[in-house]
């Protein structure tokens, strides 16, 4: 088989109904046989795909040198972020490249097991991916087994720990990881969390190599990588690009505002990119001096007729309900920040006390949790704060928006839901 | 046997899931622990040194009064 010059890499020969492992096997040719090798892997670069962009390689070896058998390696296809819409387009495009990619790192690191993670909200890609574990089991395993699990769609769920805490203990809630690098564990053995889209690269990499995956890409974030944009857009899509392309021409491939006011870059813990650099390099290390990332791949445009104060305000209450009410200040501070902005938005008499509450919460509040969750909404308001900065004024001196009181919204933020019918487990 | 050299410092850590913001450790440890507005430990994070015995004494009686044990003294060694 010929390695795709360009892209689509993962999203190569997609359809609406995903490739069965005969078609799959025939398009991208069969994984390569030899033990597979963490150096090829190293050689790529290849970052994670689900928000943190660690290098996976860097993960892989340390697990690789912890003893024990029977580790695993967990697929996660969960996608808690409502925006975005990649590891599901993946897995109806090619469920076989991600599982692929799962039984290469596998077998870097010397694992058994392959668990892949998808929430039992979507049973479309439960069925994928059920017909695609199915399809394997058939045709010999090579000696690795794969199981499908399915948790509980909460946001937080998609978090490593919660996730593996999941699968230990049936309780999709974060785990307290002191030290940081942590080593989570499903009973004594170790676990390897990938992204869906990490693994499905991974897959490539294995067939063509890593010099082949630096093709694409800028040199410190090499290769391809899935974009859904949203909000102010002809359709929401999701498109696979190159790293490193202007993200204003991500935007006009997506059929975007050309005139937006802001984007939100990185998903509903990201931070809002003001439209005036709208040209910069879509790579990590470009957005790093403007306080964004590319997260977990999700851009949502807001229109010079909204006003994003509240929006972020829609988002920040969400996060709110969405926290696993662990730790105290992610429990009562995120609540608490979500009405400041709610203040600052609509009431005109007590914008300017909430706004300077807000901050300071902000700097209260951040780093104290378990998790990353609270972190993401502070990083969300502060840069809200930042780049708003304007409109956030006239707020404060109590301007009329009417845009933070129209019913019109773009960053498609779900219904709340009753913090007693958040399920867990 | 048994002595341990004051060089380095600690730091005083807490579990945030196992905190449920009693407050002792505001009460037992001024100097290393405020509080929030809603009752949660806000900590030092730069390591104290092991010499300031006050401060490490004042740290062990936080660990050993909170109700939840969620505090944890820990040593660092590149500490002045």
């Amino acid at each position: 088989m010929i390695a795709p010059e360009s892209v689509p890499r993962v999203l190569r020969n997609a359809s609406g109904r995903p490739l069965t492992l005969s078609q799959h096997e025939e398009c991208f040719g069969p994984l390569p046989p030899g033990a597979p090798s963490l150096d090829v892997l190293e050689a790529s670069g290849l970052t994670g795909r689900g928000g943190a962009a660690f290098p996976t390689a860097k993960k892989a070896r340390l697990i690789r040198e912890q003893r024990g058998h029977g580790k695993f390696v967990v697929v996660n296809a969960m996608e808690g972020e409502p925006a975005a819409h990649k590891d599901r387009t993946l897995i109806s495009a090619n469920p076989h490249l991600v599982l692929d990619g799962a039984q290469y790192l596998a077998g870097i690191v010397g694992a058994r097991h392959v668990a892949v993670c998808v929430s039992r909200d979507d049973p479309i890609m439960v069925n994928h991916l059920q017909r695609a574990v199915h399809e394997r089991d058939r045709h010999g395993a090579r000696g690795v087994s794969f199981e499908l699990h399915t948790p509980p769609w909460r946001y937080v769920a998609g978090e490593e720990s919660a996730l593996v805490h999941w699968l230990d203990d049936n309780e999709s809630l974060p785990q307290y990881r002191p030290r940081r690098p942590h080593i989570l564990r499903i009973g004594h053995a170790p676990v390897l969390v990938d992204n869906a889209e990490t693994c499905a690269h991974v897959g490539l990499i294995a067939r063509y190599g890593g010099d082949w995956f630096r093709r694409l890409g800028t040199p410190t974030s090499p290769g391809s990588a899935l974009v859904s944009v949203s909000g102010a857009v002809a359709r929401p899509t999701v498109l696979e690009i190159p790293l490193g392309v202007p993200v204003r021409s991500i935007l006009e491939r997506a059929g975007a505002d050309p005139d937006p006011q802001a984007v939100l870059m990185g998903g509903y813990g990201g931070a809002w990119l003001d439209a005036r650099h709208l040209d910069v390099p879509y790579a990590n290390d470009a957005l790093a001096p403007l306080g964004s990332s590319v997260g977990a791949g999700v851009i949502i445009v807001l229109p010079r007729s909204g006003c994003g104060i509240a929006e972020t305000q829609r988002i920040a209450r969400w996060m709110a309900n969405e926290s696993a009410r662990q730790c105290g200040p992610c429990a009562f501070g995120l609540p608490a920040i979500a009405e400041d902005l709610a203040r600052l938005a609509l009431d005109s008499r007590g914008a300017r006390a909430a706004y300077e509450r807000l901050v300071d919460r902000c700097g209260a509040i951040e780093g104290r949790g378990a998790c990353r969750h609270p972190d993401g909404v502070v990083r969300l308001v502060r840069s809200a704060l930042a780049v708003f900065a304007e409109h956030v004024e006239d707020h404060v001196q109590g301007v009329a928006c009417p845009a933070s009181r129209s019913t019109r919204h773009y960053s498609a933020v779900p219904s709340l839901e009753r913090e007693e019918e958040l399920i867990w487990e | 046997m048994g002595v341990r050299r004051r060089v380095g410092g600690f730091v005083l850590l807490v579990n945030p899931i196992l905190c449920d913001g009693f407050g002792h450790c505001a009460e037992l440890a001024p100097d290393l622990v405020h509080v929030d507005e809603w009752g949660y430990p806000i900590i030092v994070t730069e390591p104290v040194a092991l010499a300031n015995l006050a401060a490490l004494e004042s740290a062990r009686y936080a660990v050993r009064g909170c109700p939840r044990q969620a505090l944890r003294i820990e040593r660092v060694h590149d500490a002045h």
